[in-house]
């Protein structure tokens, strides 16, 4: 049977290695490696803070927030979980992943968000951010790791950059969504009463979208979890290093222990932050509001009392 | 005067191509052709009139009409595609993005149909945006929110958040918000559209209270032609984004200038369009003390054709005398005093009276008194007229002789 292939064959493999080898990696390994540093540091900082913090301490801590925010089964749920994680022998491996996730997460963030809010005041930045964000959910995540290796070496901090990269699609998007859902009529009204480009989203888009930002963030979360094993691959460590190191060894009392640690942080991070963008389904409060509202002092159903009396 | 608000020859096109569609109104084809033939949509085409400080300028049309398009190129929410727009010096139709806002922070805001309330921002925030975008201080910036608020009766609500007030508190809002930066002209596109009849009946009352007191220049949109008729110092009704007329309330009513604008006031409510004023005739009268009064009375009742004749006392109504009585006393009794049968209890009303409100005083059969502000005898008006003018009927025949119909539109101009 004849086929293409007998015509023409295209050494694509070929064109990418050396697109990669002989281009991108000595013309831009310095600039790559120059992106980590902002990762290495705040990873740096984290992973030395939650192990520099005292087992209790930390639990009470999250157990107060999941509280606050997801009310009283999280909370308990949260104690015995993080509990149940010290007593399997996980707690500097859970803090290491944890470490890990708030960073890369921090970082989607960061990039996410600004670029969610552009594309969704220019359809031209849209016309070329989705197909963009579309590609970088579909390309398996394994594809990716071996020019992040090439480009950043191997460790926590490529890890987190693969991460970043498999977790960033979901806070653009939903960032976009939210800012270009919001009402109409709310916008001509702040137009109408002369607002700038910025106060309109600082007071109105940005405020309106926050709830789909916020679900957009949980998405992001649990994408990065998601990522933890992977990332192990390429020399992260914690939870994922566990697991992965008992698939290497057919250990299977390890890699279920490290699973398991995976799933019961998954669980807690997902209630907490779900409820984040859930709470006062009609107010939604502002960055600062909700920030406050963690520390402060009372039952939940006082807080909707207090953000009003503010 | 020079008018605050000046528009002129404003056209607004939806499309790529205005020109084609100019062409078309040009050939006098309709929108609908002219969609049909560019794919263009004409929105608003060549209105042009001037708003002078504090009138209610309203804008009548049924949907689609071009009304909302027509308000927003007034602060440049849709800028036209030809045409002026003069706000004092400015043309908000030509300048810049930076004095456009500067025009709409300090001279023009607005009101929304469906209220455009912030629902993250409580009632005094909200009222306070205007207010927060021009950079004032928190503490000035709630004081005049809630003065704002306090005009509208809603001050105890300024830390609720919108959703937990009914739609025309909600509106209330909208219109504290509008006049919070104290602007010198408000927008408002259809803003009692979407209440139920009695709040917007409520509403409309409140409208026309506060504006006795703030003055503002007001263009007001509505579909509903007896809001427009009540509210309007000038109404204009546009249709297929023109303007078919523009007028006072009694002009349209009297004169529609169209099959299209008289199908409308076909069966507006007349009485609350028409005020004593507009019936009113010149008074006829005898003084009380003359000499030969009810000689002179009956004289002049057999000359203008009436049964009934106003008697004054220097400058006070001091009753009115009937054809009937005078006659009886003055041939069969010989008497001439016309205190004897003076009617004492006759039905006074002022100018701006509305018809309806004359029904009682007309059923009575007397001709009723219209008495100016300081209680003289302005005007008078026959039963019959109230009755004629209600229906729709001509006026003509209420009105016999050109003199009368001078005076009583006279009395018209005075009111404005
Ligand atoms: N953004 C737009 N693009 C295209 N056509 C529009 C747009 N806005 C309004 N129109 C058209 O302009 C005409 C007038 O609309 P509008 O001003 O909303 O009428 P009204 O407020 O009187 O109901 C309608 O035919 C409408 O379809
Ligand atoms: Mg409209």
């Amino acid at each position: 049977m004849i086929s293409p292939a007998d015509l023409v064959q295209i050494p694509l493999d070929d064109w990418v290695n050396s697109f990669v080898r002989d281009f991108l990696v000595p013309n831009f390994r310095p600039f790559f490696r120059a992106m980590q540093t902002p990762v290495t540091a705040v990873l740096g900082w984290l992973d030395a803070f939650f192990h520099w913090l005292p087992m209790l301490v930390f639990t009470a801590g999250l157990t107060l927030i999941a509280w606050r925010t997801a009310g009283r089964g999280v909370a308990v749920f949260t104690l015995i979980a993080l509990a149940f994680i010290d007593m399997i022998g996980l707690w500097s491996e859970t803090m290491t992943t944890l470490s890990m996730i708030i960073t890369s997460v921090l970082f989607c963030a960061i990039i996410g968000i600004p670029l969610g809010i552009w594309s969704a005041r220019s359809d031209r930045v849209l016309f070329i951010v989705r197909p963009i964000l579309d590609i970088m959910q579909t390309i398996p995540s394994f594809v990716y790791l071996v020019p992040i290796v090439m480009l950043f070496g191997v460790g926590m901090v490529p890890g987190i950059i693969a991460t970043i990269i498999f977790a960033l699609p979901p806070i653009i998007r939903l960032t976009n969504l939210g800012i270009r859902n919001v009402r109409g009529d709310l916008i001509e009204a702040a137009e109408a009463f002369g607002s700038t480009r910025w106060q309109m989203l600082w007071e109105v888009q940005f405020p309106l979208a926050l709830r789909t930002i916020m679900a957009g963030l949980n998405q992001t979360l649990m994408l990065a979890l998601s990522m933890v094993v992977i990332a192990a691959l390429i020399g992260a460590g914690g939870l994922g290093l566990t697991v992965y190191t008992g698939l290497g060894r057919l250990n299977v009392g390890a890699a279920t222990a490290g699973g398991i640690g995976i799933v019961l942080l998954a669980i807690i991070l997902d209630r907490i932050t779900q409820s984040l963008g859930e709470k006062k389904a009609v107010h939604t409060p502002s960055l600062w509001q909700t920030l406050r509202s963690m520390f402060a002092l009372g039952k939940p159903g006082d807080e909707e009392k207090a953000g009003k009396a503010a | 005067m020079k008018p605050k608000l000046r528009v002129e020859n404003v056209y607004k096109i939806f499309g790529e191509h205005p020109e084609q569609a100019l062409d078309g109104l040009k050939q006098n084809k309709t929108k609908i052709e002219i969609f049909e033939e560019t794919g263009q949509t004409v929105g608003v085409q060549d209105v042009s009139f001037d708003v002078h400080e504090g009138e209610i300028f309203v804008v009548m049309g049924l949907s689609g009409s071009g009304k909302s398009t027509l308000v927003r190129t007034l602060n440049g929410l849709i800028p036209p595609t030809y045409g002026k727009i003069l706000i004092d010096e400015d043309d908000v139709a030509n300048c810049s993005a930076e004095r456009l806002r500067k025009v709409r922070r300090e001279k023009i805001t607005m009101v929304f149909q469906h209220f455009a309330l912030f629902p993250h921002k409580t009632v005094a925030e909200n009222a306070a945006y205007g207010l927060k975008i021009k950079g004032e201080g928190a503490a000035s910036r709630r004081a005049k929110a809630l003065a704002a608020l306090e005009q509208v009766g809603l001050a105890a609500y300024a830390d609720s958040y919108p959703d937990e007030l009914s739609g025309g508190m909600q509106q209330r809002v909208g219109l504290a918000r509008g006049l919070a930066t104290d602007p010198q002209i408000l927008l408002m596109d259809e803003p009692f559209g979407a209440l139920d009849p009695l709040i917007r009946r409520e509403m409309q009352e409140e409208l026309l209270h506060l504006q006795k007191k703030l003055k503002k220049t007001i263009i007001f949109i509505t579909h509903d032609l007896n809001e427009a008729l009540l509210l309007g110092d000038k109404i204009a009704i546009m249709k297929d984004g023109r303007f078919v007329q523009v007028g006072t309330a009694q002009e349209i009513v009297d004169n529609p200038a169209d099959d299209y604008v008289a199908a409308f006031v076909g069966d507006i409510d007349r009485g609350r369009v028409f005020d004593a004023a507009h019936v009113a005739e010149r008074p006829i009268t005898v003084e009380l003390g003359e000499r030969n009064a009810a000689e002179k009375a009956l004289d002049l009742m057999e000359e203008h054709n009436r049964n009934a004749l106003y008697v004054v006392e220097e400058d006070r109504i001091a009753g009115l005398v009937t054809y009937q009585e005078l006659a009886v006393a003055a041939r069969e009794e010989g008497r001439t005093d016309l205190s004897e049968v003076l009617v004492t209890e006759v039905p006074t009303v002022s100018r701006d009276t509305p018809l309806n409100e004359l029904y009682g005083a007309a059923s009575a059969g007397y001709p009723i008194a219209v008495a100016d502000k300081r209680g003289r005898l302005a005007g008078v008006i026959e039963p019959q007229a109230v009755f004629s003018q209600l229906s729709g009927e001509e006026n003509e025949e209420a009105q016999p002789t050109t003199d009368e119909t001078e005076a009583s539109s006279a009395q018209k101009g005075e009111r404005q």
